[in-house]
């Protein structure tokens, strides 16, 4: 962990220090401190209502009313827990929506590709099935290159098969692409699956110790380490497995 | 062999398999009860579908024109049996030779074309006006303020009341029944509109936003398209409102148009006539209708979500 910490240092992709975020009378972010190297993919666990999402729209920019320091890269990119397509623009104009470059209809038909959507360029959004929604909010994020890449909950509302298969193309794309990563979720098997480092948000609204995830990829979720893992987590998160 | 051949019966009775005769005529019973039971409680899924089975085999047009034609079928015997005279209502008959005779010498055609004009001129304004209206009042809070309160108390004010106002203002011409049309037509789009900016879903404006869309990029690309619907809904309140409107306004000081045609049919008592004015007015609102119909499916069509080019 302070080996992490010391090469962090150096130079983060995200610096948070001292957040805090009240919604009226209820302090959801206290004081909390999060750097999270680049290239390094950290999820983010809690219970719900713990302010996941909070801290996850604090960096996407999209909450403004923050107080504490908040130091995020200016490409960064956000894949919601819904896929929040344009119902009205077709699904290549979807994933280039917001970009100044020229040819960017060009890399959004790379991207659909690269999430296996090739051939869906010019359908609309109402036509595909959950999974399909949510590869292509995948592609629209990778599109702008991101440095930091943030995912709240993005596969909470799909089927466990096709879970699984959104974790391979995501471990994949993030091989590929090198973006930081904060994956905000609440499932403690996707945390493990996917993240060099897990943290826990906690009732005080702080950071709770880092974990740092050392098994060989792919994970396999039978084995012994990662079953000692999960019980960790979960006892951090106050559930036990066993009831 | 009995029992073999029914393993129900044989489960049911399984101490009595023996070979004398009442044991087979036990089974026999148990084996009816079974087909009884389950003729009663189990049915062939499909027996749902064939309810809707056609009895007639006329296709579906058909069967709807046949209400109306059965309605001026009665309307025609009703005036040729002499049960209704013509001074009261007029049998189609009679409104399609008088419908003839209006279009032959060109009346009817003139007539129409002052109608239409008016209330191509007054839609246009008023649909523009209403659109320009919500979209300042949806997008922007100074517009809100200074324009919705305004707009939602014009609203109630009963157009048909502003007559004698307007005619004071406007004179007899073609202006007073413009206006009129404006009047009538600028609150449903307004309104509709206004408020399907207001309910576009905000997860998606925020979607825009994290994705680079800046405060114009929005509204192009997020919040305009989204009112579209709302907007044409207004539409086809406006194409009605615009047909109602001018019934009444061309039936005041007008030289031209179908309501006069109406109007000059009243002094004379031609009921012919004033049934086709009200068929006129029937088909261009139908008309109205087809022609959002078809702008819904030209702008709409991300919703079904096939076809377009």
């Amino acid at each position: 962990m302070t080996t992490t910490r010391a090469t962090i240092a150096v130079a983060p992709a995200v610096r948070v220090s001292g957040l805090r975020r009240a919604f009226g009378d209820r302090e959801v972010l206290s004081g909390l401190d999060l750097d999270i190297a680049p290239g390094e993919f950290v999820a983010l666990l809690g219970r719900s209502g713990s302010g996941k999402s909070t801290l996850l729209r604090a960096l996407a920019g999209l909450d403004p009313d923050y107080a504490g320091s908040v130091r995020v890269p200016a490409r960064r990119a956000v894949v919601f827990q819904e896929p929040r397509l344009q119902p009205w623009k077709r699904i290549v104009d979807n994933v280039s929506i917001g970009l100044q470059r020229r040819g960017s209809r060009d890399l959004a038909r790379q991207a659909l590709a690269e999430v296996g959507l090739s051939g869906h360029e010019r359908a609309w959004p109402v036509t595909l099935s959950g999974g399909e929604a949510q590869r292509v909010a995948l592609a629209r994020a990778l599109v702008r290159e991101p440095d930091l890449l943030l995912l709240d909950e993005p596969f909470g509302a799909l089927d466990a098969l096709t879970r699984i298969r959104m974790h391979a193309l995501l471990r994949q794309l993030c091989a590929r692409h090198r973006p930081a990563v904060l994956l905000v979720t609440h499932d403690v098997d996707e945390a493990i699956v996917l993240a060099d480092r897990i943290t826990v948000l906690g009732p005080d609204g702080r950071l709770g110790p880092d974990t740092p995830v050392r098994l060989p990829t792919p994970r396999q979720r039978d084995t012994p380490e990662f079953g000692a893992l999960r019980g960790r987590l979960l006892a951090e998160l106050g559930v036990t497995e066993l009831d | 062999m009995s029992t073999t051949d029914i393993p129900v019966a044989l489960a049911a009775q399984p101490a009595r398999t023996g070979t004398d005769t009442g044991t087979t005529a036990e089974t026999g019973t148990a084996q009816q009860n079974v087909q009884h039971s389950d003729r009663r409680w189990l049915v062939e899924a499909r027996t749902f579908g064939t309810r809707s089975r056609r009895l007639v085999p006329l296709p579906r047009p058909v069967r709807r024109m046949a209400g109306p034609v059965l309605l001026i079928a009665v309307w025609q015997l009703l005036g040729s049996l002499g049960l209704v005279s013509a001074a009261v209502l007029a049998p189609p008959s009679a409104v399609l030779s008088a419908g003839w005779d209006l279009a032959r010498d060109g009346e009817l055609g003139a007539n129409l074309l002052a109608s239409l004009t008016r209330a191509v001129d007054g839609l246009a304004i008023g649909v523009t006006a209403g659109l320009v209206l919500a979209v300042l009042a949806g997008l922007f809070r100074l517009g809100d303020d200074l324009l919705d309160s305004t707009m939602q108390i014009l609203r109630a004010l009963p157009v048909l009341g502003l007559v004698p106002l307007v005619i004071i203002w406007f004179g007899v011409g073609e202006v007073p029944k413009v206006a009129l049309v404006v009047f009538g037509t600028i609150f449903p789009v307004y309104i509709n509109t206004y408020a399907a900016i207001r309910g576009v879903d905000n997860r998606l404006v925020e979607s825009g936003r994290a994705f680079g869309l800046g405060r114009a990029g929005l509204i192009r690309h997020v919040v305009l398209p989204g009112a579209i619907p709302g907007f044409l809904v207004g539409l086809r309140y406006a194409l009605t409102a615009s047909w109602l409107v001018l019934v009444i306004a061309e039936q005041l000081n007008a030289t031209t148009g179908i309501g006069y045609l109406m109007n000059e049919a009243q002094t004379w008592n031609r009921t012919d006539i004033i049934v086709l004015g009200l068929l006129i007015y029937g088909v261009l609102g139908l008309l109205s209708d087809a022609l959002v119909r078809f702008l819904e499916r030209r702008l709409l069509v991300w919703r079904r979500g096939f076809g377009g080019a």
